[in-house]
């Protein structure tokens, strides 16, 4: 009985070294992945930083209104000025729908002149 | 376990036979089974103390050597353990009102060299001369040559600077990394800004402080980690503070002026919304102090905040709402503008005669010195003292800026019944165009008090009360008539229902003795729209004058309140304001994009 019971014992411990063993190395890894990804993060931070400064250099005022200048032939863009505030009363007021189509239309095939090509009139 | 018998048969017999006491044997065994038991007690004993004692050295032990293992090795933050963000940068970024971005960091690298390490310095050195023309050859050569054994070549270099020295070969050059400042939009802000620059530096690493203005002030939350980078958010709106600039820019231009500065500040929040001041200067490549002449000529010196002037006749709005608020007066009371008033051997007068009386209301708006002077004398020192003290005028503004202290505002060492007359007019006490635009904002802020901020706000300020909502009205409506009928008529901007004041004071010449005849400083102090007041706006031209008519003029009817009405007309749209029908119908709707 005690032999058995000294055997098993032996046997878990030794199972428990393994187990162990395996965590120790999973966990490892797991440490060295996320050292990657921290530093990748880090990275892509850092990047990040860097294209929203570039972001705000390349949208600097002093900029914008420059090129706005150098554009206005195609943009036509200007400061905004009280004038640009307007009403609801100023918005057109928006044409009536058209019916549905319901009686015929007359057509004419008077004066068409046929596509190239084609010899007869239609 | 057997135990001896205390009367042991064979010992009892031979004793009874001998006639001996039995008693004495008894004795005798008691005693040694007691030794016994108290010999084993005591190595139990000993025992126990021995583990303990082994226990606590044990213990002791653990506890000293990992304190010696932890002041012997080196720190490294727990990867494996769960944190959010890795704090990449050491300066938090600064952003406007919208988050845009003000201040960011960027980074790069250092160059530096060691020269003993170095294979061919005459060669480094005419290369590194082809990369950084503006360097000092032959000091570097002798650098390399000599017996230095470590210097900086450059602060800070680009990439591709950088790739060209790693094309060099060289191996005594090497680089450290290095976290710059950088302020995307250039001289825009700047003196809000202030600046950055290297504190302590090592190989691998280098402090980045604050030198000037909210960089400073800020500098330990700037680097304070607690915050994760988040960053600090200011009250500024880029936009209205880029077409600030410009608007003041080309103002200073227009009035041939040697300076300006602007203030827009919101009236219930106190937020400052824009601020500048011109000459300003780029935060990237900051000047250094001037160390000889006037450092108000710098462009390092913030007008707005530092420029401490006597503003002239902006100030007889704080005399006419004190006297109102007081009920000394009510706007039509009839004042006497008779001049000049003497006192002692000064004499105050008026710039043209106004005739012998004129209502209060006529006082401010056709800008009466012998009107306000009397409105003062109703006040008296005391009363005066303790409202422009109220209106914060008497001690330097708490802005957060670090120049903000240094603004303090000159007071007369003697405040007699003199001082009380011409500082209601403006002359004898000198304040900031920022005290200006706080006073302002109080007044128009239905009279309860508002301190100037940078940092951006949720809520208006509940600030105690200055005057009242009566008065405060009563005010404003005075403000506006000088603008429709008064000294600032350029003021009016259709639609937004400006109410100012203005103030031209002669500059104090630099030695003492007197004013200048031919200096002034044009200031104009705005509030709106009038009818429901939101900003308050100052303009502030060092040294104009305008030129378009056959004599110059200098007040700042023609000078700083064209300039304020540009500026009303530019941001009052970027701020949200709509104008009121007035406005809106001048030339129909603009299309923004034409197309």
């Amino acid at each position: 009985m005690r032999g058995l019971l000294f055997t098993s014992m032996a046997l878990l411990v030794m199972g428990l070294a393994f187990w162990a063993y395996q965590e120790n190395y999973r966990t490892q890894d797991a440490i060295k992945q996320v050292r990657g990804l921290h530093s990748e993060l880090a990275d892509a931070r850092g990047r990040l930083g860097m294209l929203r400064a570039e972001w705000a250099y390349q949208n600097r005022p002093d900029r914008l209104r420059e090129l706005a200048r150098l554009n206005y032939d195609r943009l036509g863009l200007m400061p905004i000025l009280p004038g640009a505030f307007g009403a609801i009363a100023d918005v057109p007021v928006r044409p009536p729908e058209l019916g549905p189509i319901s009686g015929t239309i007359e057509l004419s095939s008077e004066g068409l002149i046929a596509p190239t090509g084609q010899e007869e009139p239609l | 376990m057997t135990r001896k018998p205390l009367r042991p048969l064979a010992r009892i017999l031979s004793a009874r036979e001998k006639g001996e006491s039995t008693v004495q044997i008894e004795k005798d065994n008691i005693r040694l089974r007691h030794e016994e038991m108290r010999n084993k007690a005591r190595g139990r004993a000993e025992s126990r103390l021995l583990i303990l004692s082994l226990a606590f050295f044990m213990a002791f032990g653990v506890i000293g050597g990992k304190m010696a293992v932890l002041a012997n090795s080196e720190p490294a933050e727990p990867r494996h353990a769960a944190t959010g963000s890795p704090i990449l940068s050491q300066r938090a970024d600064i952003t406007d009102r919208n988050g845009r971005i003000l201040a960011t960091n960027l980074q790069t690298h250092a160059l530096y060299a060691q020269p003993e390490q170095m294979v061919d310095p005459a060669y480094a050195v005419t290369e590194l001369l082809k990369i950084f023309p503006d360097i000092n050859a032959e000091r570097l050569l002798a650098d390399f040559t000599g017996t230095r054994t470590f210097l900086w070549v450059r602060r800070q270099i680009s990439p591709e600077q950088m790739q060209m020295v790693h094309d060099i070969g060289e191996p005594g050059l090497l680089f450290g990394p290095r976290e710059m400042r950088l302020y995307p939009n250039g001289a825009i802000a700047a003196h809000i800004l202030g600046g950055a620059s290297y504190g302590r530096e090592g190989v691998s690493a280098a402090e980045v402080i604050g030198v000037a203005g909210t960089e400073l002030y800020f500098d330990d939350y700037l680097r304070d980690p607690v915050h994760e980078g988040a960053p600090l958010i200011l009250s500024i709106d880029l936009t209205v503070q880029a077409a600030m600039e410009e608007v003041l820019y080309d103002g200073m231009r227009l009035m041939n002026a040697k300076g300006a500065t602007g203030i827009i500040m919101d009236v219930q929040t106190g937020e400052i919304l824009a601020m500048a001041s011109l000459p300003d200067f780029d935060p990237n490549d900051r000047p250094a102090v001037p160390i000889t002449g006037d450092q108000s000529d710098s462009p390092l010196f913030n007008r707005a905040l530092q420029g401490v002037y006597e503003l002239g006749s902006v100030f007889k709005v704080f005399a006419a709402a004190q006297a109102l608020d007081l009920g000394l007066v009510n706007p039509s009371t009839m004042i006497d503008t008779q001049g000049p008033i003497r006192w002692g051997r000064h004499r105050i007068n008026d710039f043209h005669p106004l005739g012998p009386t004129l209502s209060t209301t006529d006082v401010i708006v056709e800008s009466s010195n012998v009107g306000t002077a009397h409105l003062a004398l109703m006040i008296g020192v005391e009363r005066q003292q303790e409202f422009l003290g109220q209106l914060g005028l008497l001690v330097p503004t708490e802005l957060e800026m670090i120049e903000a202290s240094t603004g303090r505002p000159q007071l007369p060492p003697n405040w007699s019944e003199l001082s009380l007359m011409t500082i209601s007019y403006g002359h004898g006490l000198s304040a900031s165009p920022l005290h200006l635009a706080q006073a302002y904002a109080t007044i128009a802020n239905g009279g309860m008090r508002v301190s100037p901020t940078l940092e951006r706000q949720s809520a208006p300020q509940q600030g105690e009360r200055v005057i009242s909502e009566r008065t405060s009205r009563q005010v404003l409506s005075i403000l506006r008539q000088v603008v429709t009928h008064g000294t600032a008529s350029f003021g009016e901007v259709p639609g937004y229902e400006v109410g100012g004041k203005t103030g031209t004071a002669d500059k104090p010449r630099e030695g003492g003795g007197g004013y200048y005849d031919d200096r002034v400083i044009a200031t104009f102090g705005a509030v709106f729209p009038t009818d429901d007041p939101r900003y308050v706006v100052v303009v502030t031209l060092d040294e104009p004058v305008e030129t378009s008519g056959p004599r110059p003029r200098r007040t700042a009817g023609w000078t700083a309140v064209p300039v304020a009405a540009e500026l009303i007309r530019r941001t009052a749209p970027l701020l949200g304001l709509r104008p009121n029908e007035e406005g809106r119908h001048v030339d129909g709707v603009i299309p923004v994009a034409q197309r």
